[in-house]
């Protein structure tokens, strides 16, 4: 888990620093990592708006990002318990990785001490690394001399990956992207990338292996 | 990036992350449905990889950036850990800008 925590730190060290080479104040990024707490919606959000894109564009982009956070939910919401405080606080703890670690567990005990662990070892990790990156960004000055406009799609890219893997999911990404990079020369910035949504007519889940009858002891 | 939209993305996004925990006795998603959200996440990060690597919002974008993007894209298929992808791709499109590429 310190290795998560420390990734998360990197992450957020460089999403700090390349939001304030985008032209923003180093408070920004920083309220966003504490109020949104969703790297990769951060990352959409800022990236549209420094290719210019409206901030409509930018907050729809984000939400259909997050929209996996439901089926997370509905998935690990019991570690959460019942009482009102831990519900509010724990979901907003719901990321990638506290899902990750608390679905690994069997015991529901265990499960759920690895969901607030992570959780709140990453909510401190990410937000102590934006707000480094966003202080050294501020220092650093324009960020097209040092390659940043680089750093951010790199970035991105590198945390897409693994998802590419799975040959639906890249088939409808290309597809998708393909649409975007057509559509960027003609349509204000922004809607190219919603636009690549309409990729997902290209995936097509893979077909489940017909599962053999279960013995009745099982 | 207005405060008005951070905001609003925050409010939006937190009332998604508690929706699953206060419906989870009610609803299931059909698999389907879960697939296309977790795919449609992915489509939409590697258009912007594709939008903010290749153009500058409306035309080419350049070499230097394409080539910087590309670099750190194979640092990360290289498993090269985040650090070194990023300043990989720092690094190439700023050294070829100091060359005179752009």
């Amino acid at each position: 888990m310190a290795a998560v925590a420390l990734g998360a730190a990197v992450t957020g060290a460089s999403f700090g620093a390349i939001s304030v080479g985008s032209g923003l104040p180093w408070w920004m990024p920083v309220l966003m990592s504490l109020l949104i707490f969703a790297g990769g919606s951060q990352f959409m959000a800022v990236g549209v708006v420094a290719a210019g894109g409206s901030p409509a564009a930018a907050v729809l982009a984000g939400l259909v990002l997050n929209a996996r956070h439901l089926p997370f939910g509905l998935a690990v919401g019991d570690v959460l318990g019942r009482n009102p405080l831990a519900r509010i606080v724990g979901s907003h703890l719901l990321i990638d990785e506290s899902t990750a670690f608390a679905m690994a567990q069997k015991d529901p005990a265990r499960a759920r001490a690895a969901y607030w662990a992570c959780g709140v070892s990453l909510f401190f990790s990410w937000n102590t690394g934006v707000l480094i990156g966003a202080l050294v960004g501020q220092a650093i000055g324009d960020p097209m001399t040092f390659g940043l406009d680089a750093a951010f799609p790199a970035a991105l890219l590198a945390l897409t990956l693994p998802a590419l893997k799975d040959a639906a999911t890249r088939n409808a990404a290309l597809a998708g992207s393909a649409i975007a990079l057509a559509t960027t020369p003609f349509l204000p910035a922004g809607v190219p990338v919603l636009l690549a949504l309409a990729g997902l007519f290209a995936f097509r889940a893979p077909k489940k292996k017909e599962e053999p009858c279960p013995s009745p002891q099982s | 990036m207005p405060v008005t939209a951070v905001l609003i993305l925050a409010a939006g996004t937190f009332a998604i992350r508690i929706a699953g925990p206060l419906l989870r006795d009610r609803v299931t998603l059909p698999d389907r449905v879960r697939e296309l959200m977790s795919a449609s996440a992915t489509v939409l990060l590697l258009a912007l990889v594709a939008v903010s690597a290749l153009t500058n919002g409306k035309q080419f974008g350049g070499w230097a950036l394409a080539a910087g993007v590309a670099v750190g894209g194979l640092a990360a298929w290289r498993k090269l850990p985040f650090v070194a992808v990023i300043v990989l791709a720092a690094v190439t499109t700023a050294g070829l800008r100091l060359v005179g590429v752009s």
